[in-house]
């Protein structure tokens, strides 16, 4: 756990988290069911003994410490900044996702945490070992980059390409590493073609191989599945959860938020500073409310009494001459209720359904509220 | 600090195998010095036996030196920037090798070409000479001192041609400056060695051992100061 004293217990979102606090009436400001987020939201990981939801692989337990951590990292070019104060630990195991706009320092923090660049301020944690320059071959030896654009050698063969990486990562037995990697990517059979002869995706998996050689603890994948097809793309999901659950600590960075939502334990957005961090789920809930939107065949003669004191309805409001959206605590035990008193009125009721809101719907109001404020 | 041998091998291997199978970069070693010989042989073929004897003071076959200090600019130059241009230098930073490693690794792949150019043309020329040439013009003109001198100061000059190569190309942003550069800034050894030939600079057993040492010290220097100035953050973020 990192010790800066600025930080925060593991797994808790820290990182500067906009001004969500407006008080900005019932649907809060950006539209309907917008919530504030508060910085204290996001949770701590499970412990080790503690049941994780479906699904989710969380955990610290490897070591009783956090993979990877940082605290107040910062990094500048000049006056530029590429991103600031970022901090969050990541635990054994998660598939942590890092979300955020081109241009947002995603890429350049991935290259921080794999001491490709010095930080100008901050620390971090990297598979236990402290991130300094002195560290750097050894933190390198625990990790696995997988960048963005695949780098490979394209007059040599796949083969001959990860031949090259294995002996760089000093695996004992490289032949057998190559072997796996290409197993696991689906590139066996291509193993001996020049990689200058194959296609965009092809080359993205034979990176992917690369980067698995090491058997590394922490693997960074910047954008693994960017020009994959779906269903080499789904291939790469498996991996990546079959990776998890052997314990390997993934750090994605990813433009696609439904993979990110599918494969992330935990998701954080950046847009130079940290905008927010926690499961998907949890940060829909804290962004958005829940509601129910009616629609009816005619619109109701009075609404509000129609409403009016339901139980788990916290408000309402027109959308349309037969469209209203209702604000719930409990969608569950708001649409019997609801259904009910339209009835009563004598409504001729057309739907009723829950609003779902994606990561992606928590994405664009983060993103969106930075460029009102840059704007304004 | 130490050096991972293993690492330096996988470099090596990587570029060399990478060397054969790039035409242009391949071309590129040949053509130079086959042109540097064309212009010598050209004058040893038609020289009259008579000159024999005044052959005899000089060491002419100095001037190839030329060779091994021209050859491997071009792939030195290429090593690091080239590996830049085409995205293949931040997968190889990301692995636990020391820029130390990385730069021997380069040194050498860049050294083992250009010393076989260099000792083949070599060799090309003699037999051109000793085939071609007045018997007396090929007696005067092959002497063992210079044939050992040949032998030992292609690797050293080719060395610091390289290490100057590499320091041009992790400064560049384009292959093509970068060769430039690397280019003129071997003028200066072609410039002695062919002075050294002409017999402008006196060539002696002293002078001759002098430099070796000079030149070894030069290599290593180079290989240290070279490392000191790669800078993994410039050449990662591209700007400079």
């Amino acid at each position: 756990m990192s010790d800066c004293g600025r930080c925060f217990e593991p797994g808790i979102a820290r990182g500067p988290i906009g001004p969500y606090g407006d008080d900005v009436g019932m649907f809060g400001r950006g539209g309907p069911g917008r919530r504030r987020v508060e910085p204290e939201g996001s949770e701590p990981l499970p412990s080790p003994g503690s049941p994780s939801p479906p699904g989710e692989r969380l955990g610290s337990s490897r070591t009783g410490t956090s993979a990877l951590s940082a605290c107040a990292l910062s990094k500048r070019f000049g006056d530029r900044v590429a991103f600031c104060d970022v901090s969050f630990e990541i635990g054994h195991g998660e598939v942590f996702g890092f979300l955020g706009p081109n241009g947002a320092g995603k890429t350049t923090t991935v290259r921080t945490l794999g001491t490709l660049i010095a930080p100008t301020s901050g620390s971090a944690t990297i598979a236990g070992m402290p991130l300094t320059p002195e560290n750097g071959v050894e933190i390198r030896r625990r990790i696995s980059i997988m960048p963005e654009s695949p780098g490979l050698y394209l007059r040599l063969s796949v083969v001959e390409n990860l031949e090259c990486f294995a002996e760089l990562y000093g695996t004992p037995d490289p032949t057998d590493n190559i072997d796996r990697a290409l197993r696991a990517v689906n590139l066996v059979d291509r193993a001996g073609d020049a990689c200058g002869t194959l296609s965009k995706g092809l080359r993205q998996r034979v990176a992917l191989a690369r980067a698995l050689l090491s058997d590394p603890e922490i693997l960074f994948l910047d954008e693994p599945t960017a020009g994959l097809d779906p269903v080499a793309a789904r291939e790469v999901h498996e991996l990546i959860v079959a990776l998890s659950r052997s314990g390997v600590t993934i750090f994605l960075t990813t433009h696609r938020l439904e993979e990110a939502e599918r494969l992330c334990d935990r998701v954080a957005i950046l847009n130079t500073t940290l905008r927010t961090i926690g499961r998907p789920a949890q940060l829909r809930d804290q962004l958005f409310a829940r509601t129910l939107t009616v629609k009816t065949l005619a619109p109701l003669g009075d609404p509000g009494q129609v409403f009016g004191g339901l139980p788990a309805v916290d408000g309402w409001r027109q959308t349309g001459p037969v469209a209203y959206v209702l604000t719930v605590s409990d969608a569950a035990v708001a649409a019997p209720s609801v259904t009910r008193a339209l009835v009563k009125a004598g409504a001729d009721v057309l739907s009723i359904s829950e609003s779902h809101h994606s990561l992606e719907d928590v994405y664009l109001e983060l993103i969106d509220e930075d460029e009102t404020m840059r704007a304004g | 600090m130490s050096v991972n041998s293993r690492r330096v091998r996988a470099i090596v291997r990587k570029d060399l195998r990478d060397f054969r199978r790039n035409r242009s970069l391949a071309v590129g070693m040949a053509i130079i010095p086959v042109l540097f010989c064309v212009q010598p042989l050209v004058t040893v073929f038609t020289l009259d036996p008579a000159a024999a004897p005044a052959l005899g003071h000089e060491h002419v076959l100095l001037y190839m030196l030329g060779i091994p200090a021209l050859v491997p600019t071009f792939v030195a130059a290429y090593s690091v920037v080239g590996e830049r241009q085409q995205g293949t230098l931040e997968p190889v930073l990301t692995t636990p090798i020391r820029r130390e490693e990385l730069l021997l690794g380069k040194a050498l792949a860049a050294l083992l070409p250009s010393l076989a150019v260099a000792y083949v043309v070599f060799g090309l020329f003699l037999a051109g000479v000793k085939l071609f040439a007045a018997s007396a013009v090929a007696s005067a003109l092959i002497r063992p001192p210079d044939l050992l001198a040949q032998l030992f100061f292609t690797p050293l000059l080719a060395g610091w041609s390289i290490w100057v190569a590499i320091l041009i190309s992790t400064r560049s942003n384009d292959i093509r400056v970068a060769q430039q550069f690397a280019v003129l800034a071997s003028l200066p050894s072609i410039a002695v060695t062919t002075l050294a030939g002409l017999s402008v600079i006196r060539v002696s057993l002293v002078a001759g051992l002098v430099a070796a040492a000079a030149l070894l010290l030069l290599n290593w220097i180079g290989w240290r100061v070279v490392s000191r100035l790669f800078d993994r953050e410039q050449l990662i973020i591209g700007t400079r």
